[in-house]
């Protein structure tokens, strides 16, 4: 068993090892005619451009991606410098006509964006013309490599039953070396993925047959993020059916999760981007949503005829009733636990790590702080929005609509969610961007906490304050404090995971929805001591 | 405002200080030599099997104390003045108080085996026994078998945390089955078979005779004293039971200063309210024996959950409010490798069963989930329950018993009593048919109602 778990580790790494690698393949260059094409496509108005563009990438040589990539970001810099000059000029000159006409001329977006378009078109060698062996030695290792290792567990982890033997002992889950590369390497992807999408781009000829099945057409850098992450997901799911297998809870649990990422979030949007319409997902609601209220997306949605409207409605019914209602049932574990993808994958993925969330109270004041912050940030930012957006303005309340939207789409979006969010898993805990960050759980929180039927029962004085929960919280809430009082736990981070209640030695935690009466029971005697001491310190 | 001194900082210790902080502003001091800051005690295991880290086990941040003006010395007291009202400590310091109270806790059962204080021979109570196996059992490359003495709660502990780093665990139990002084004889079975499961080496009705050392006073072997037999090992656990940590007590009395020495017997005699034979000196926890016991009681109680009753009755004492200590309705709680047990009111084992205790057993097909449930054989009043593998609800069982149920109730609404998490499957039926057949009974197994499961007593 021992030999089959090291084996497919080893899988495992050759595997990354080449899916890593491909970034360093194939060369990358274009003819006249497709760039012509690409640019009279893009409509530029630019007089520059296309020759930049042409003495950059129209070649012979074997470009890597990454030189490829700089000689693009440079054209595109050359053109947009030679109108900033002009704009400088023409200001200085008083010449406001002059200075205006000037703007149409700039090329906008980020220029790793026109380098991954182009870089698109322009690559060739081994990936392309064998996707699928490069799937197989790349997605298929570390797939039938990750399997290899998890599956003996069946029979190394013994009994089923809780076994967190060694967490504390190893370097992969007690913040040692490997725990850093990991780490190290999650942010780079991370980095790549969202700032230089266009060095990655041979990842997405991999999976080009693939999305062209699913929706039509050539793979972004989003459709690998989300194969991946569905890919990561069932590998991990494995995991966490094989450790949690004796609690019913954590399989359906995992079960869901691993539903609503791969058919809500991944197929289905898909599917409806293959029938041309916007594709969706019908779960992710706003504010975790940040983008919903973004005028591409309601421009978007408002020419999609009958789903467009259809999607409007039903993303503002998911955030006004829907969530709340649930959750005054549920809790917010219904969403966070159950349902969203970026819990998905803190439940699968993040597992190993979950016992790194810092349960002290500094870090708890830390949370209200950083957390409602961020639910406010988006509240302003969808103000500003919508302001603008009905009144055809650039800003409201002094604030200028595109700078707040980028602001929030580069600090929140990009960096908190994913860079900082899953990136510091093997470090600070697999909830990071749950706890701390998402507006989503900030606004849940509010109705568990002052409206709902949810609360973790502790079981009379039977708590020896182990501190099994606190550990194992994901969400750094110090379970242990209110257990060992005979009090119940009513927190508004609480994601409803039920780690806790099943690492306890005691039986003495159990989640469930019950009568709002009595939910919040703080106690000073704890049950099982003299019934009139009880009656007088606990009723006083 | 007067100074209290709680020597030991236990769970009774603890619990014991927050309490008179909560109703009073005396100053208070816990005193202990054996760490800085309170930790449960019962978490060490998980600390050497890698579940948790040491700093893990202390339920408060260091500031805590601070905040609620809690003075911690850390020291050991050699003896005590009780005519001066002073401790003196090891190293020479004076220390005085208006209030005294003794939290000192256990130490392991020595029963003057040769070679119990070999190198490589511990129990599992203090912190510094967990260092001490991580020094000798760090892994079973250095720990090639360990040996268990003593089949009790932290006997098995012991036995599972060995076995969570591979190291081969001979377990020697005296009795005929694993702790069946205190459960019943179905269930200790069951324990016996899960134990043999995990991979230990156990070895019912069998006795330690003495431990071989080595050329470097290291434990080399154990031999049984029922057979001869030599079995080579490198560690030996000692869990034969604990008994009061009181030693120092015996230095005051021999002390050259003039002073009275309080009444002892295994531990330091107390009465209801746990106030020794010397005016403003009590003890709790552990180390306090009744001069009486409560009800079916021991007049020693180990068990954390006693430990922190005291603690919350002494501090209403301290504090002006005298009151009488009287726990409530017997609960506890183990866990044996994967199956988790907990009791309420009494069920007996074969040993100290009274002639009117009546058991229904039940048992699931898997072996690893039982219950028994003990009841009076003529008025059928509901005493107790035992339960493996299905986690109860502490609060029903609790008013249960305070109403005084039939067991015939307790069978109809087992449901309410159910506390494992959402969508496991539930055994109510079954239990209630297996009754109804040994019984002659037509009890219905009643649907969980939250209205009776809130309703309080």
């Amino acid at each position: 068993m021992k030999i089959i778990k090291q084996a497919g580790f080893v899988l495992f790494i050759i595997g990354l090892s080449i899916f890593s690698g491909t970034i360093f393949t194939g060369s990358f260059s274009l003819t006249s005619s497709e760039l012509n094409s690409f640019v009279s496509e893009k409509d530029y108005k630019s007089e520059l451009i296309l020759d930049e563009l042409s003495k950059a990438v129209i070649t012979t040589e074997e470009l890597t991606i990454f030189e490829f990539s700089t000689r693009v970001r440079n054209a595109y810099k050359v053109s947009n410098d030679y109108y900033d000059a002009l704009i400088a000029r023409f200001d200085a000159d008083k010449n406001w006509d002059k200075k205006g006409e000037q703007y149409q001329f700039k090329i906008y977006g980020k220029p790793h964006t026109l380098s991954f378009e182009l870089a698109k078109i322009a690559g060739k060698g081994p990936i392309i013309e064998n996707t699928g062996l490069t799937w197989f030695l790349t997605f298929g290792l570390g797939i039938i490599g990750a399997l290899l290792f998890i599956l003996p567990n069946l029979i190394l982890l013994g009994k089923a039953g809780i076994k967190n033997n060694g967490v504390y002992l190893e370097a992969s889950t007690n913040r040692g070396f490997i725990a850093w590369l990991v780490l190290v390497y999650l942010v780079s992807f991370y980095l790549l993925l969202y700032f230089m999408p266009d060095y990655v781009v041979n990842w997405t000829y991999i999976l080009d047959p693939i999305s062209k099945t699913l929706n039509g057409g050539l793979a972004s850098q989003w459709f690998v993020y989300g194969f991946l992450y569905c890919i990561i997901m069932l590998v991990m799911a494995t995991r966490m059916y094989i450790k949690y297998r004796h609690n019913k809870y954590q399989i359906i649990r995992t079960t869901s999760v691993l539903f609503f990422q791969i058919v809500f979030a991944f197929l289905i949007p898909e599917i409806m981007t293959s029938l041309n319409m916007p594709g969706y997902d019908f779960k992710n609601a706003f504010p975790l949503d940040y983008d919903f209220f973004f005028d591409w997306n309601l421009d978007s949605l408002r020419n999609s005829g009958g789903i467009g409207i259809f999607i409007l409605v039903w993303g503002i019914v998911l955030t006004l009733i829907i969530v709340p209602v649930m959750v005054y049932f549920f809790g917010k574990r219904w969403y966070c636990s159950w349902v969203c993808g970026c819990g998905g994958l803190a439940e699968t993925l993040g597992d190993p790590y979950r016992q790194h969330s810092d349960k002290s109270l500094n870090a708890w004041k830390l949370e209200r702080w950083l957390i409602h912050f961020v639910l406010f940030f988006s509240l302003v930012m969808t103000l500003v929005t919508l302001y603008t957006y009905f009144t055809g303005t650039d800003s409201f309340l002094g604030i200028n609509s595109q700078w707040i939207k980028d602001t929030y789409s580069f600090l929140i979006g990009a960096w908190f969610a994913g860079v900082i969010g899953t990136g510091f898993y093997p470090i600070f805990g697999n909830r990071v961007w749950c706890r701390f960050g998402c507006p989503l759980a900030a606004y849940l929180g509010f109705v568990q906490r002052f409206k709902s039927r949810f609360r973790i029962t502790t079981n009379g004085g039977q708590c020896i304050s182990c501190g099994n929960c606190s550990t194992y919280c994901e969400q750094g809430i110090d379970v242990r404090a209110y257990a060992q009082k005979g009090e119940n736990i009513v927190r508004s981070s609480c994601v409803g995971c039920g780690i806790c209640s099943a690492v306890c030695p005691r039986g003495v935690l159990k989640l469930e929805n019950g009568p709002e009466n009595g939910r919040i029971n703080p106690t000073d005697i704890l049950l099982g001591n003299d019934i009139d001491l009880m009656e007088l310190i606990n009723n006083k | 405002m007067e100074h209290i001194v709680i020597i030991g900082n236990g769970i009774s210790g603890v619990t014991l200080a927050r309490h008179i902080r909560k109703n009073s502003a005396n100053e208070i001091t816990i005193v202990s030599a054996e760490s800085d800051y309170f930790f449960s005690r019962t978490a060490l295991m998980y600390v050497y099997m890698g579940h948790l880290k040491f700093e893990h086990t202390q339920p408060y941040e260091p500031w805590f104390w601070m905040k609620n003006r809690i003075n911690l010395k850390k020291g050991y007291v050699d003896r005590i003045n009780t005519s001066k009202k002073q401790l003196v400590f090891s190293n020479g310091e004076h220390f005085s108080y208006d209030k005294l109270v003794f939290a000192t806790g256990s130490k392991p059962n020595k029963f003057g085996w040769p070679g119990q204080d070999l190198d490589g021979v511990m129990g599992m109570y203090h912190k510094q026994d967990l260092e001490n196996l991580e020094k000798h059992a760090p892994n079973n490359q250095v720990c090639k078998r360990a040996v268990i003495v003593g089949g009790g709660l932290i006997g098995i502990e012991l036995a599972e945390m060995l076995h969570s780093r591979n190291i081969p665990v001979t377990f020697l139990v005296r009795e005929a089955s694993f702790w069946n002084g205190v459960l019943p004889t179905a269930e200790s079975e069951m324990i016996n078979r899960h134990i043999i499961n995990n991979h230990i080496d156990l070895r019912l009705n069998t006795n330690l005779k003495e431990i071989k050392s080595d050329e470097n006073g290291c434990v080399k072997s154990v031999i049984i004293e029922e057979t001869g037999e030599e079995i080579s090992c490198n560690v030996v656990g000692l869990t034969a039971g604990v008994s009061p940590n009181i030693d120092f007590l015996e230095n005051s009395k021999t002390s050259a200063e003039p002073s009275r020495s309080i009444d002892t017997n295994n531990g330091i005699l107390v009465n209801r309210f746990l106030e020794t034979s010397i005016k403003d000196i009590y003890a709790i926890g552990d180390c306090a024996e009744q001069r009486e016991a409560i009800g079916n009681r021991r007049v020693i109680e180990a068990v954390w959950y006693t430990g922190r009753m005291m603690g919350e009755t002494l501090a209403q004492t301290i504090c002006g409010n005298r009151i009488e200590y009287k726990p409530g309705h017997w609960f506890n709680s183990a866990k044996f490798f994967d199956i988790e047990y907990q009791t309420y009111g009494w069920v007996f084992g074969e040993k100290g069963r009274p002639a009117y205790e009546n058991h229904f057993h039940w048992k699931h097909k898997d072996d690893a989930k039982c219950i028994t449930i003990a009841y009076h054989k003529d008025t059928n009043l509901f005493l107790g329950i035992n339960t493996f593998g299905i986690r109860m609800r502490h609060e029903i069982f609790d008013k249960w018993l305070t109403e005084k149920r039939a067991v015939n109730y307790v069978v109809e609404y087992l449901a309410d009593a159910n506390f494992d998490p959402e969508f496991y499957s539930l055994y109510e039926k079954e239990i209630t048919t297996k009754f109804n057949q040994e019984n002659g009974t037509s009890i219905e197994s009643r649907k969980k109602s939250w209205k009776r499961i809130f309703t309080r007593a």
